[in-house]
């Protein structure tokens, strides 16, 4: 069994002029231990989905519908003294903007401590103790010290090393990273990076990353899902999905994101574009998602939706015309 | 040599902060301090470094929206700083500007069509009326927008587009120079290659030079010809672009390549991980900025300020380890070099 089993979710929100389907039938699970990046451009649904998972979506306006599936049991079901449980003890989030995700007015050590003691009985040494040690785990020098100081006495990496720590403090089994280093500089982002692959061999948590960086995808993922308009069109481990991309859109995606390094391989390139734009998630989309800017497109894709098939082993797409390999039955 | 079309010496510019209990004492930040270099007709150079380098309030300066604390600015042969806002007028046209955030860089009340004849209407490059919707209608053309576009309000229009409008709005007025702050960075990954390739085509087509201001080193290395890489208010490196990627020669430009995430999960790199945070501006360190983070500082980095010296070829660099010290000039510990020929 997997650890985390999404089944065919749907979140909508109803909107004045009409229902926007943000994720419309997105499936996939997630194994313990392992890496899994969703990628996408905006409004894909990639944060909805994660925000689903923790029903962190307003109700109303939005409506989660499918199944959500955490070592067996279905999050969705749950009475929401129950959900509380979870959030943050079995599944914990990082957010993209960690400003606006740590109290203003509240200590680095008040926060850490309020969330060990949500969830485990502890003296107020004791979570002390136990927030100094989450500092230090995440790299934070004078962690004592920094117990007392409030968040805009950090740096934006430090911000985001205290966010992890905050995560991370009752040991999940799932850690959901929402665009976790979006908002930093390059060097500290590596700094984060380099911080979250070794947390990760050291705490064992299964991670879902969301990002819309290829890149990043590549350094720290095991597998991957990339999303468009609401729905998954290509799902495969890593360097499978870069070695051989199936779906149009994927391919897309591939061409266009400027590659440190190429012009002085092959000077002067062109990056390749996608042309068009998304289209809107509030009008019904029977076919295929993608249609409407696919050079490839054919009549059975404006009219059927294709669905998410095995095209090669453990690499599924939803496209009609992406080939399958005969070993993938 | 030909003058070059910008030239900037020794530009300086300086805030005063309030700091303390109540603003009782006052601070200095050194936005920028001392930063010289020169665009050429028709050149692109990018300005790039990381978040308070200081490359956004050069752009500022250039474009004359703050006042300059010292240097100089100067515009084809013309000195621009210390000018007076109406003597510095006819020289606006000629230095446009495109931001990042489409979103909030066009007004909301002005249709498209009013949004590109403002800056015409503004310098009298219009003749007549007829003239005018002709010139609207070829910017229109230039940023591949259809001409049915100009009757509609910029809410209207997805980040990709507006970004267009608001490149159109900077042609209006036949600009010789064009300031890109972050002019591609809100956009996904997708729209963002098309405006790439735009503002590459337009720059042919129009000669015009762009002073590219940008995080993004994947992204300047597409559209550059030359780069200047800020730390700290200070130019540390100014190159060629080839010799920037490919043998960068200061400590701080190498880290900043290889912290780059590379789209290919087989690349083995060796990658620097450069220690803590940007220092402050305020309060920065001696000698040399970046010796609190560099990894391969010594005792004189810490005490005497490196000069921008040039190396070969048009490349400078402010730096004091010798050439082919640290393994950090050697083409094979060069973070590119690796995938370069693999």
């Amino acid at each position: 069994m997997a650890l985390l089993e999404v089944e065919n979710l749907q979140t909508h929100f109803r909107t004045p002029d009409g229902v926007n389907r943000a994720v419309d039938g997105v499936s996939f699970q997630l194994e313990q231990g392992e890496t899994l990046a969703v990628v996408g451009e905006s409004g894909c649904g990639k944060s909805v989905t994660a925000n689903s998972i923790l029903r962190l979506v307003p109700e109303p306006p939005g409506r989660i519908a499918g199944a959500i599936r955490f070592q067996g049991t279905d999050l969705l079901k749950l009475p929401e003294r129950a959900m509380r449980r979870v959030r943050g003890n079995d599944i914990s989030m990082i957010f993209q903007e960690p400003m606006t995700s740590l109290n203003p007015v509240l200590t680095v050590g008040r926060q850490l401590r309020e969330t060990l003691s949500q969830h485990e009985r502890l003296s107020r040494r004791d979570a002390d103790d136990k927030a100094i040690e989450m500092l230090r785990v995440v790299g934070i020098p004078e962690a004592r010290r920094r117990l007392g100081e409030y968040p805009h006495q950090l740096s934006g990496g430090m911000r985001q090393r205290v966010m992890i720590a905050i995560a991370l403090s009752c040991r999940p089994k799932v850690l959901i990273a929402d665009e976790p280093t979006t908002a930093l500089d390059v060097t500290i982002q590596a700094q984060i990076l380099d911080l979250m692959r070794d947390l990760k061999t050291k705490i064992g948590a299964a991670i879902i990353l969301i990002t819309h960086d290829l890149g990043i995808v590549a350094e720290v993922a095991e597998r991957v899902m990339v999303m468009y308009a609401g729905r998954t069109v290509e799902e495969a481990p890593v360097a499978e999905l870069y070695r051989s991309p199936r779906h149009p859109y994927t391919q897309g995606l591939f061409g266009a994101v400027p590659r440190l390094g190429s012009s002085l391989i092959d000077g002067e390139s062109r990056l390749a574009e996608i042309p068009g734009v998304v289209p809107s998630l509030k009008q019904r989309i029977p076919g295929c998602v993608f249609a409407s800017r696919c050079a490839l497109a054919t009549d059975l894709c404006r009219q059927v939706a294709p669905g998410l098939e095995t095209k090669a082993p453990g690499h599924r797409a939803a496209c009609h015309l992406a080939p399958r390999e005969a070993s993938a039955a | 040599m030909s003058v070059p079309l910008l030239e900037v010496n020794d530009l300086k510019k300086h805030f005063t902060v309030r700091s303390g209990l109540l603003g009782a004492g006052a601070a200095t930040v050194r936005a920028v301090d001392g930063v010289s270099f020169t665009v050429a007709k028709g050149e692109t150079l990018a300005l790039v470094g990381e978040s308070g380098c200081g490359k956004s309030t050069v752009g500022r300066c250039i474009l004359r929206l703050i006042d300059v604390t010292a240097g100089q600015v100067v515009l084809d042969g013309q000195r621009i700083d210390g000018l007076s806002v109406g003597a510095l007028r006819p020289l606006r046209r000629r230095v446009q500007v495109v931001f990042q955030d489409p979103f909030s860089s066009l007004n909301p009340r002005l249709k498209v069509r009013d949004i590109l004849a403002e800056p015409m209407r503004n310098f009298g490059l219009a003749k007549s009326r007829a003239d005018l919707q002709g010139r609207i209608e070829r910017l229109m053309e230039m940023v591949r927008l259809p001409r049915d576009a100009l009757g509609r309000w910029p809410h209207e229009f997805s980040g990709g587009q507006r970004q267009r409008i608001g490149i159109a709005r900077a042609l209006a007025t036949e600009p010789d120079l064009i300031v890109c702050d972050e002019a591609v960075s809100a956009l996904d990954v997708s729209v963002k290659a098309q405006i790439v390739n735009l503002l590459r085509d337009l720059q042919r087509e129009l000669g015009l030079a762009l002073l590219f201001i940008s995080h993004d080193l994947a992204i300047v290395e597409h559209m550059t010809h030359r780069v200047a890489v800020m730390y700290l208010g200070k130019i540390v490196e100014l190159g060629p672009k080839r010799q920037i990627f490919a043998a960068p020669r200061h400590p701080y430009t190498e880290a900043l390549l290889s912290a780059v995430p590379v789209p290919d999960p087989g690349a083995s790199r060796q990658r620097i991980i450069l220690k803590g945070d940007v220092p402050s501006p305020i309060n920065p360190p001696s000698g040399c900025r970046f010796h609190t983070r560099c990894p391969y500082a010594f005792d004189r980095c810490r005490i005497e300020e490196p000069e921008l010296r040039p190396t070969a070829g048009g490349h400078y660099a402010a730096c004091h380890l010798p050439e082919g010290a640290s393994g950090l000039h050697s083409d094979s510990l060069s973070p590119l070099a690796g995938r370069a020929l693999g």
